[in-house]
């Protein structure tokens, strides 16, 4: 059991982690590797009950009315052995007017038959703010299935920030599938980055739904893939209220035989709503290649950099 | 420094500009002056050796080697570079990184430097992307830090007086002059008189033609009495 954690931890260093906060007693934690919670931490206000199953842990999380956290949530996890299969059932409830940060790592550095199945409910009750970013860790063989399923409400005047980056290792398969409703005065923001190579494959349907007066929705999303690689991008914004705006914003950088598709789907259903979109998919835009090839990098130093850039 | 000889562009069966020849010294400001659609920067991009410019005749010598089959970042690598009309954007890209892109070593310092000379705030713009936040004018000028951080031989710079706002255009032409200062031959291109009067040379180009070449003065005069005056360039 000491072992799997130093593992973890060395792991989730390896992920861009800082190990160093699951020692610091003002940074909340959570370690779980598969179904077995290695280790945890709590500060005032928050409530965090991990409970392990047969395939993994179900966590309720709820941070208490009217706190704030100065210091982001650290969640860790993962599947250390090469197979195995781990489902997270996330239920967190941010309340009334408080704020919270959670920096999620999902480290599977051997998977070579792993399945990560995230089913998430988040609650965002009215002038809450919640901002979610989940790193992923990846081995080289693509033997990984991520399936996160995720449903949020959003209150009056709340705001969700929501990141998921997939750029260290192979994809493997990534099925996304996120839903956000949106109530009055509300804002959600997503961004997807990822980078998929060999014959990875990367679904994302993204969601939102601005039901309320003067709610706010931005989906961005930033894919390369490369090789045989294959991605789908799926999103669906819908403003129905007066004075709800929304905006896509989706850019796949295809290289190789990789293939990419995105799918705005904008609708709008009263006069006062608006909701934009723009989708670029290509190969690198040529214009940016030669400028950067006139300070003498070379071709593929130079759609390095470009790709580097969009996904950093 | 660079010899062009007989070069003929066509794309998409149109005639760009045909048998243009050109000598630039070493260590001058060379304008090439002509209206929109004069095939100025299908020149630049030619010299650059940009993709959908490939030449259907003539040469072009650098220091006494043909470079026209050379690639871009070779010819980087030599020390030819451009600054474009309107130049790209990167999103992630922050402005310190891609100044010290084309460095040879990388320089902090210099950078600061680079970003004053041509009126931007180092503080409020290292940290900045080169992505669409930037406007226009602002992005031009990062283009002018960065080749001026890269000490090129050759820069050939690209309408870099137009979109720019009369009191940055006076420094935009200091720093023209600044660049050569330090080493640089410079080719502009510009459709301005006025900008093309600070070059020893220049070089009249319309329709495609070399028009004239010759002390600057004579070119930009010529200009302005006979294409500046023609209904067809007006």
């Amino acid at each position: 059991m000491k072992e799997d954690y130093q593992m973890m931890v060395k792991t989730y260093e390896e992920a861009g982690g800082k190990p160093d906060v699951f020692k610091d007693s003002s940074f909340a934690h959570l370690v779980v590797n598969k179904n077995k919670v290695l280790g945890s931490h709590l500060v005032d206000g928050l409530r965090l009950d991990a409970k392990e199953t047969d395939n993994g842990v179900d966590i309720d999380l709820t941070l208490e009315k009217g706190v704030r956290i100065d210091n982001p949530v650290h969640l860790c996890f993962g599947v250390l052995p090469e197979e195995g299969r781990q489902e997270i059932k996330l239920k967190a409830l941010i309340e009334k007017g408080s704020e919270i940060s959670i920096l999620a790592h999902c480290v599977f550095p051997n998977a070579v038959k792993v399945q990560h199945i995230m089913d998430g409910e988040i609650v965002l009750e009215d002038n809450a703010v919640f901002r979610y970013d989940e790193v992923h860790y990846h081995g080289l063989t693509g033997g990984i299935e991520v399936i996160p399923r995720i449903k949020i409400e959003v209150g009056k005047e709340a705001r969700l920030t929501m990141n998921f980056f997939l750029l260290k290792g192979r994809v493997g398969e990534l099925d996304a599938d996120y839903l956000a409703e949106v109530e009055e005065n509300g804002v959600v923001e997503m961004m997807v980055k990822a980078y998929g190579y060999g014959e990875d494959k990367i679904r994302i349907r993204e969601r939102v739904k601005l039901l309320g007066k003067g709610a706010r929705g931005l989906l961005k999303s930033r894919i390369a893939v490369r090789e045989k690689a294959d991605s789908e991008v799926v999103s669906e914004l819908e403003a129905s209220a007066p004075n709800a705006r929304g905006h896509v914003d989706c850019i796949e950088i295809v290289q190789n035989e990789a293939k990419a598709r995105a799918v705005p789907l904008v609708s709008v259903s009263h006069e006062k709503a608006q909701v934009t979109h723009e989708a670029a998919i290509g190969s690198v835009n040529q214009k940016e290649l030669e400028t950067l090839m006139a300070r003498g990098l070379k071709q593929e130093e130079a759609i390095d950099t470009i790709i580097g850039g969009m996904l950093k | 420094m660079l010899e062009i000889q007989d070069l003929t562009l066509e794309r998409g069966g149109k005639a760009i500009f045909q048998k243009i020849n050109l000598t630039i010294e070493d260590g001058e400001i060379y304008s090439i002056l002509g209206p929109n659609g004069a095939g100025k920067s299908s020149l630049a991009y030619t010299l650059m050796g940009c993709s959908g410019y490939k030449l259907n005749g003539g040469k072009i010598f650098f220091d006494g080697k043909d470079i026209t089959d050379l690639p871009i970042w070779q010819r980087a690598k030599m020390g030819i570079t451009l600054a474009w009309q309107e130049p790209a954007r990167f999103e992630g890209l922050l402005v310190e990184d891609y100044i010290q892109l084309g460095m040879k070593e990388k320089n902090k310092e210099e950078v600061k430097e680079a970003l004053q000379g041509v009126l931007l705030a180092p503080d409020l713009y290292l940290k900045r992307k080169v992505d669409k936040t930037l406007s226009g004018g602002e992005r031009k000028r990062i283009e002018l830090a960065a080749i001026f951080t890269m000490r090129p031989r050759l820069a050939i710079l690209d309408e870099p007086d137009s979109g720019v706002d009369i009191l940055a255009l006076n420094n935009v032409m200091k720093f023209v002059c600044s660049l050569r200062d330090r080493g640089a031959t410079v080719i502009l291109i510009t459709h301005s008189a006025e900008a093309a009067k600070i070059a020893g040379r220049a070089a009249l180009i319309g329709e495609g033609y070399l028009i004239k070449q010759g002390a600057a003065q004579e070119v930009v005069e010529y200009f302005e009495k006979r294409c500046l005056s023609c209904p067809k360039f007006a």
